[in-house]
């Protein structure tokens, strides 16, 4: 199969590769980029273990060629921590025992990324609604929901620490 | 020490972090940033990719298969079929249960979906092609989904393979799809009590097929190093020790020169138990080829190949005095293993701990007769998420005695309490032989019932039925039996059931240890860490904690049943107070006093009358490597085999509150308090998590999940489209509360919980489900409690469209 080129920014780094036009994102992800932090659970686009960002919004890698996400800007999990230390979402999972065995939690810190960009301050009921898309086996969500909560007010605080010091 | 003598003891126990601590996850900090190596992870040098050719019939002979264009296919490696394992005497495998499965179907296919052949190509994509191209040509048989329809005299034979075989492991096999017979108790009394009876109360309960469905499937990468004879297999295990001992049992390849390892799991709950089709192939096709070979199952596969739970179709019986008193239990049960007998159960128990039916209920006479039957289903038979079969058990008793209950008027909640064992009749023996270790049943209930106001729930329910809305009250108190187990009477293939904790404190006052159990997302790294830190005064934070690696952590017989509190969490226990009585003598001569003089303070010894004469554990441990008393060893380092003297029984009260639409069927659950009894409590923001995970996949089973299986064969169910897994929408919010009774006979008292919630948690819901409905003369609705089969029970009692005609 004639491989094709493409161009796309994977976590602020410029990327190039010839991929088959059938070869999905998360394969693409996780075997010829490494970035084994999205995991696949399904491949129907179910429970949302692929989930990454792409160009300001959550898509499941799984159901996504790699073709499709040419030109296109894609954070992953592997992107969310910096120098400074871990993503307030990150920090937010551990703090609240948002996770298990750690399987979906690649992909619900990721959709919590986009969710918490759209709506900085969601009740419980919008976080439930925001994270439907992603499947958790292991802690019955309660936690998850708290660690999504802890790190909407740790960005409000930042926010107003960062107002306060203009 | 000087910031040990500078610290307060709030300040030492918050360092030490030891059990009780509510100590964030250790795991977390790598899971978090996407660093957890799980199986699918791995990428090796020259690695392929397997994939299967599974059968599209629930039972067919196979006349032929065509291997050729695969075969032809530009990057593929091999194609193996049962011929192809036949002169490896691989192309069947022995299960857990005493049975053989094929690993590659053998003339006929028995299940859907089941394993025909193993393509191996450089790619998952050129795999995938070249399943496609594998020509299999079918004869159509006759297909049983039904236990009972199995075992009619004109039931097409499955099992050729076991033609003239009148008994296998478990005794006489009766027909040509009856496995075998299991017994307990006393049938004659049993029989007495129903004929003395003055109320008696028979219900069918089917617990439905289901599916564990941890959110990683399973897998393995099988590397064969033919220079050095050396098999490396990484692989989702549960038991990954065990795997080691079957793998050289197969492959006649020395244990010493098989290494698996069991890297980060992502989720078991009982599916990752069981030896598969496709390690077996993974590994021929690796020691054909000589480089590593991946396989990786994906959901449907998972759901229609691997190992399923429950499809136990039980009959109860209660006899009963006429205020209520319990005087004896029957139970027959139709168990469908599928098509092969691949149950993952202690080998002297093809039922499991099925007999732990009794309950928490102190039940005189008791009487259990389980028939395991094959059908054109997937095999497999494991526990998801409870010890084994005790989630049956505990379905069938808390629905009877909630049959029972209605039947006599008595509140569900009053008859529990009435024929509670009593905390003073612990260590309890039951009519079904098991001795329970602690309990104070009447205690956790009447708090559970205090927490929830449950006399005004039962208030407002009177109002709400009065007003012919449909409101539900489950109450269900369950009994645990985990921790397999003591070896005389527990054992995987002739491997004991203890389990195995093994230290090395290094010279600068950390330590590593390794268990032979796995975690799956149960904090074992965590948790492991604060039991060894209570016993030898090293910080949590500085006990690093392993599993998983066959080569170096002692042998152990894995995670499930909830057995690694209880009995690699033991051996943890031991081992560490093996560290502290050496520590003891290091400590004496450190400060030349006799080790009688020093007394044992959370993380140091000091001289008893001289509180600033000490000896920190920091300093024994420098001490252990340079000045040890003459004539010892140098070293501070122990290992733990722990066999358990019994099993632990931890307990619950759960009530949950629905309300039901009669026009749509759909439950809506209100409310749901767990109240949980696990015996001492190692860290109690991981203890509430597995609740909550526990609770959830309850929901899941009671409110929507099902395998199930058509006349002509076809798996219903087997993808996300179709197999209900709640999400965070659907999922209701939890209460959870505990009391503390410890295992007189644990070290630290600790029972194991990860699994509680399941037990009681499906009974609760269906319970609830059920009760809404108990004033209308209705004694038993099936699971699962979809809104189709919920508004179909509505319908049936003429309470849908009342909405409609009041308009």
């Amino acid at each position: 199969m004639a491989k094709q080129h493409i161009k796309l920014t994977v976590n602020g780094k410029a990327v190039e590769a010839l991929v088959e036009p059938r070869m999905l994102l998360i394969h693409f992800l996780r075997e010829e980029m490494g970035l084994t932090g999205a995991h696949i659970g399904c491949e129907t686009s179910h429970c949302g273990a692929c989930t990454v960002d792409l160009d300001g919004r959550s898509v499941k890698s799984c159901t996504l060629f790699a073709v499709q996400a040419d030109g296109g800007e894609i954070l992953t999990v592997e992107g969310m921590a910096t120098a400074d230390g871990l993503h307030p979402i990150q920090a937010g999972f551990i703090e609240a025992h948002g996770l298990q065995c750690g399987f979906c939690t690649p992909g619900m810190i990721m959709r919590t990324y986009r969710l918490l960009q759209e709506n900085p301050d969601p009740s419980d009921a919008e976080i439930r609604a925001g994270l439907a898309g992603n499947l958790c086996r292991c802690t019955g969500y309660q936690n998850i929901v708290k660690a999504v909560r802890h790190a909407a007010d740790a960005f409000a605080t930042s926010s107003t620490a960062s107002e306060a010091a203009e | 020490m000087a910031e040990v003598a500078a610290m307060t003891q709030e300040e030492r126990e918050a360092t030490l972090g030891g059990i009780g601590s509510a100590r964030k996850r250790k795991e977390d900090v790598r899971f978090v940033q996407g660093k957890g190596n799980y199986v699918d992870d791995l990428k090796l040098p020259g690695m392929l990719f397997g994939d299967f050719v599974r059968s599209q019939y629930g039972h067919a002979r196979i006349n032929s298969i065509d291997v050729s264009k695969a075969k032809a296919l530009p990057g593929v490696r091999a194609v193996l079929t049962a011929e192809d394992l036949k002169p490896l005497n691989l192309h069947y495998m022995p299960t857990l249960a005493g049975d053989v499965q094929m690993v590659l179907a053998d003339g006929k296919v028995l299940f859907q979906n089941q394993e025909i052949a193993f393509v191996v190509a450089d790619d998952r994509y050129i795999a995938a092609d070249a399943v496609e191209l594998i020509e299999v040509d079918y004869e159509e048989l006759p297909a049983l989904n039904d236990p009972t329809a199995a075992l009619a005299d004109a039931a097409p034979v499955l099992r050729e393979d076991l033609e003239g075989k009148t008994a296998g492991v478990h005794g006489a096999r009766r027909h040509h799809n009856h496995i075998f017979t299991w017994e307990v108790g006393d049938k004659e009394a049993t029989e007495r009590a129903f004929a003395a009876a003055e109320v008696s109360v028979k219900e069918k309960i089917v617990y439905q097929r289901v599916h564990p469905c941890p959110l990683e499937t399973c897998a393995c990468v099988a590397s064969m190093d033919k220079v050095k004879g050396e098999l490396t297999v990484w692989g989702t295990f549960q038991a990954p020790h065990v795997v080691r001992t079957v793998a050289s049992l197969l492959s006649g390849i020395p244990e010493a020169k098989i290494h698996v390892i069991a890297p980060d799991i992502g989720g078991g709950f009982g599916n990752k138990v069981g030896v598969y089709p496709g390690y077996v192939c993974a590994i021929v096709a690796s020691i054909v080829l000589g480089v590593p070979v991946k396989w990786v199952e994906d959901r449907i596969e998972n759901l229609s190949a691997t190992a399923f739970a429950r499809d136990y179709h039980m009959t109860g019986e209660l006899a009963a005095t006429n205020d209520g008193r319990i005087t004896g239990l029957r139970v027959h049960v139709l168990a469908d293993h599928g098509a092969f007998d691949a149950c993952a159960d202690p080998t002297k128990y093809p039922a499991g701990f099925f007999s732990v039916v009794t309950g928490s209920y102190d039940i005189p006479v008791a009487h259990v007769v389980v028939d395991g039957v094959y059908t054109n289903k997937a095999p497999g038979g494991v526990a998801y998420r409870c010890s084994f079969r005790v989630t049956e058990a505990s379905y069938l008793i808390e629905r009877m005695v909630d049959v029972l209950a209605h039947k006599l008027g008595i509140d569900p909640a009053e008859l529990r309490l009435k024929n509670f064992i009593k905390a003073e009749q612990f260590p309890y023996h039951s009519a079904l032989g098991w001795e329970y270790d602690s309990g104070d049943y009447v205690t956790a209930m009447r708090k559970a019932m205090a927490a929830v106001d449950y006399a005004g729930l039962r208030k407002e329910q009177a109002e709400k039925r009065a007003r012919g809305e449909l409101m539900g009250i489950g109450v269900a108190f369950f009994t645990e039996i985990v921790g397999a187990g003591p070896t005389r009477n527990c054992d995987i293939l002739g491997v004991g059931m203890f389990d195995s904790c093994e230290i090395r404190v290094h010279p600068t006052g950390s330590a590593i240890a390794r268990l032979g159990t796995k975690s799956q997302g149960q904090a074992h790294e965590t948790t492991y860490a604060q039991i060894l830190a209570t016993e030898i005064g090293i910080p949590s934070e500085l006990i690093q904690i392993e599993e998983g690696n066959t080569d170096t952590a002692p042998y152990g017989l894995g995670t499930y049943g909830s057995r690694s509190t209880p009995v690699a969490g033991a051996a943890a226990a031991r081992v560490g107070r093996k560290i502290r009585a050496k520590a003891q003598k290091i400590a004496a001569h450190m400060l030349e006093v006799a080790e009688d003089d020093l007394e044992w303070d959370l993380d140091q010894f000091k001289v008893k009358g001289l509180p600033e004469k000490i000896a920190t554990m920091k300093e024994i441990a420098w001490a252990a490597y340079h000045s040890v008393p003459e004539g010892m060893e140098p070293g501070l380092e122990a290992v733990d085999y722990y066999d358990p003297p019994n099993m632990t029984y931890p307990f619950g009260a759960y009530i949950c509150v629905v309300d039901i639409d009669k026009d749509t069927g759909e439950t809506t659950v209100r409310r749901f308090y767990a109240l949980d009894d696990c015996g001492t409590r190692i860290n109690p923001m991981v203890i509430e998590g597995q609740v909550h995970g526990g609770l959830t996949e309850a929901f899941g089973i009671a409110m929507g999940q099902e395998i199930a299986y058509d006349a002509l064969g076809n798996v219903q169910g087997a993808s996300f489209l179709d197999f209900f897994l709640p999400t965070a929408v659907e999922t209701p919010v939890w209460e959870t509360d505990f009391t503390v009774t410890p295992s007189p006979h644990h070290p630290i008292g600790a029972k194991g919980v990860g699994e509680s919630p399941n037990v009681g948690g499906v009974p609760a819901f269906s319970n609830a489900v059920n009760d809404a409905f108990a004033h209308l003369g209705v004694s038993h609705i099936p699971m699962p409690h979809t809104a189709p089969r919920i508004w179909r029970v509505c319908h049936d009692l003429g309470l849908t469209g009342q909405l409609a005609a009041a308009v």
